[in-house]
């Protein structure tokens, strides 16, 4: 114990001697929060549309007015010709073309089935999506709009209508910063662990400190733990400094128990660790570290849902994504975070992370060899 | 007298390359036990198979009389081992160096600073200085006080004069001669020939063969021929023209000389005639007693016609 002691006080004053190192484990976590954050958004403030009105009816130039008061739009062309609208879109001029054919206004007033097509910029297929969905938001209110103006003609009796409310739970306002920091958390606590673990490791490897450790009675158990312990420390107080800094410049709420979220990151600490460290076995310096790692941490990082939902990914990747301990970060802080989960809401999550914890620190033991 | 160290046919092969063959060897308690050889000759993995760091292929090694193999735990707390690479923390300072090899071998510098005393004091002035802004013969000393700071029975350093100055180098052998009297067993290797002198006993080595194990003094005697220093102005030429002979058995250049052994150990006018034949003047012959590259030499010379019948 003395040993193990003794082992992680000398790594704290290797790490905080280096100054470049030290003054990067606070620095980055606050650079990255506050560029990250802000600007990693799915929010669309402004589809620029072109609209080709055939028509030139009272009711199409109602729905293009519609458009006009919406937030979302912004009308930036208006035109005759399908071709120039199409050049709008190839030139991207405008993110989304609507037709309004020429006999719209008159099968809408005749009650007949009325067309209309749309034509959207799907190079970015989510933004695509969106603004698709917001246009067809805009669509059908203006259609049932019209369908209630048509039914009180005929039929001057109110008629019964389901209204839907929709409430945003967990996150009232959308907020995308809200959903999306917890996420960048779980990044910085990853990329902090996971490399400078590793690199220490290698570092001893390429300076040969770690063949003078080898011939010492260290155990491999002890020697690992030291190279763990800090780095576990320091993921903590980055997380910490992270979560201070949403709670000042973004208001993140924070809904459920601090002490749990802390709970879960040490465990997930614990796995990333196990695993820089294990792949430090086997690199020989630290550009091969760094290779095998950065390889690793994009898979680990765009596969863990943090843009993407994990439910929308196929069947395979989401089996991958059990052997990831950035997928259940990701989940359990968001949970905690935003949804105010107890402990039993993300047991199973918890016990997959310490398993994956256990898994790959013994696999590290195993690989690293004090004799050749 | 027990042995300290007892190697039986070691063997060892990096893919298909044959690093060491059947090494066999022992190194008494408490001497001071050499290994002379070019650099590649199998040293470093000797020492690296001694301080349990590497498994042999073949062969059995025993250090104090526990198997390397099965008793490594229990031998790394006998063992001080300085590689030939500066190898401490280079961003700890050097007492932080000297007390983190005394904690990890549980013990403190108070304890066994009376081993140390003699090389530390010459570095202790300095004590708050980063061990990687040491000069080349400050580092080799800490290194030494590293390697010794939990009071190994057996201190195994590879090369611990490359890269040294004279006079440190000097310095160094004197401060293991005195680690003798706290029954050290030290194993050393060099590639300076000038050294194997102070050892108490040596064993040449080259290309992971054992060419010959004994006292220094011993070796040198085993050299068979008379052996003639010749100098001349133009050493190369000088070099060529002796090679060209018919009765020179070898010439091997030393410095500024070119050190000579005959068929029948002696030269006669003729040798004169054929230098001067070949137009070399102001030659200078003399009879010289043989050193242990000498030896060395000519042992290597025998091995590499042995495997070429």
């Amino acid at each position: 114990m003395r040993t193990i002691l003794y082992l992680i006080r000398k790594e704290f004053i290797q790490i905080f001697r280096n100054k470049f190192i030290g003054r990067a484990i606070f620095g980055v976590p606050i650079v990255q929060m506050l560029i990250l954050v802000p600007a990693v958004t799915f929010e669309i403030r402004e589809v620029r549309i072109c609209i080709i009105d055939q028509d030139m009816s009272t009711i199409s130039r109602s729905l293009i007015n519609r458009l006009e008061g919406s937030t979302f739009f912004r009308i930036t062309n208006t035109t005759f010709s399908e071709e120039e609208g199409n050049r709008l879109l190839l030139e991207d001029k405008c993110n989304l073309v609507l037709h309004i054919p020429e006999n719209f206004g008159r099968d809408a007033g005749l009650g007949k089935p009325a067309h209309l097509l749309a034509t959207v910029n799907a190079i970015n297929a989510s933004s695509a999506q969106l603004s698709w969905a917001y246009l067809n938001g805009v669509i059908r209110d203006f259609n049932s709009d019209l369908i209630m103006q048509n039914i009180n003609y005929v039929q001057p009796v109110q008629a019964s209508v389901i209204n839907i409310n929709n409430r945003y739970w967990y996150n009232e306002m959308l907020n995308y910063k809200f959903y999306m920091l917890p996420g960048i958390l779980g990044i910085l606590v990853t990329a902090i662990g996971f490399i400078l673990a590793g690199l220490n490791l290698v570092r001893e490897k390429e300076i040969g400190t770690i063949e003078q450790i080898n011939v010492t009675p260290v155990r491999k158990h002890q020697f690992i733990i030291a190279k763990m312990v800090p780095f576990l420390i320091i993921g903590l107080a980055d997380l910490t400094l992270g979560l201070v800094i949403g709670r000042i410049f973004f208001h993140i709420p924070f809904e459920g128990s601090i002490a749990l979220l802390f709970l879960s990151a040490s465990v997930f600490l614990v796995a990333v660790l196990g695993f820089a460290i294990f792949i430090s076995t086997f690199s020989g310096t630290q550009q091969q570290f760094m290779f095998i790692a950065f390889f690793c941490m994009i898979i680990f990082i765009l596969m863990s849902g943090i843009f993407t939902p994990l439910e929308s990914m196929p069947a395979w990747a989401q089996k991958i994504d059990l052997i990831n301990p950035v997928a259940y970060i990701m989940r359990i802080n968001r949970m905690v975070m935003l949804k105010g989960s107890t402990l039993s809401d993300i047991l199973r999550d918890i016990y997959s992370l310490a398993a994956i914890a256990v898994f790959f620190t013994a696999f590290a033991v195993r690989r690293y060899r004090k004799t050749a | 007298m027990q042995s300290a160290i007892e190697s039986a046919g070691i063997t060892k092969k990096f893919g298909s390359n044959r690093v060491l063959n059947d090494i066999t060897f022992s190194v008494n308690e408490s001497e001071i036990f050499g290994f002379i050889g070019p650099d590649g000759a199998g040293k470093t993995t000797l020492f690296r198979i001694v301080t349990t760091l590497l498994l042999p292929d073949e062969g059995k090694m025993t250090v104090f009389g526990t198997d390397s193999l099965k008793g490594f735990r229990e031998l790394r707390k006998h063992i001080g081992y300085m590689p030939g690479r500066f190898s401490l923390y280079h961003d700890l300072t050097v007492e932080e160096n000297l007390k983190f090899y005394a904690t990890v071998f549980g013990t403190t510098i108070r304890e066994n600073y009376d081993l140390i005393s003699d090389i530390y004091s010459h570095i202790e002035p300095f004590k708050k200085r980063l061990a990687g802004q040491l000069s080349g013969g400050m580092k080799q000393k800490l290194a030494l006080s590293c390697a010794l700071i939990h009071k190994p029975k057996l201190l195994v350093l590879d090369e611990p004069t490359t890269g040294v100055d004279a006079v440190s180098r000097s310095e160094f052998w004197d401060m293991l001669k005195n680690l003798r009297k706290h029954d050290i067993t030290i194993l050393v290797s060099t590639p300076y020939m000038d050294e194997a002198m102070r050892c108490d006993r040596i064993a040449l080595i080259q290309n992971g063969s054992l060419l010959s194990v004994d006292k220094p003094r011993k070796i040198k005697e085993g050299f068979g021929k008379r052996l003639y220093r010749i100098m001349a102005p133009d050493k190369y030429r000088l070099l060529i023209s002796l090679r060209k002979y018919e009765l020179t058995d070898t010439a091997f250049p030393f410095g500024d000389s070119i050190h000579v052994t005959f068929r029948d150990d002696i030269y006669d006018q003729s040798l004169i005639n054929h230098l001067r034949s070949e137009g070399i003047a102001n030659v200078t012959i003399e009879e010289m007693e043989a050193g242990i590259e000498d030896r060395f030499l000519e042992l290597m010379e025998r091995k590499l016609d042995g495997e070429i019948e």
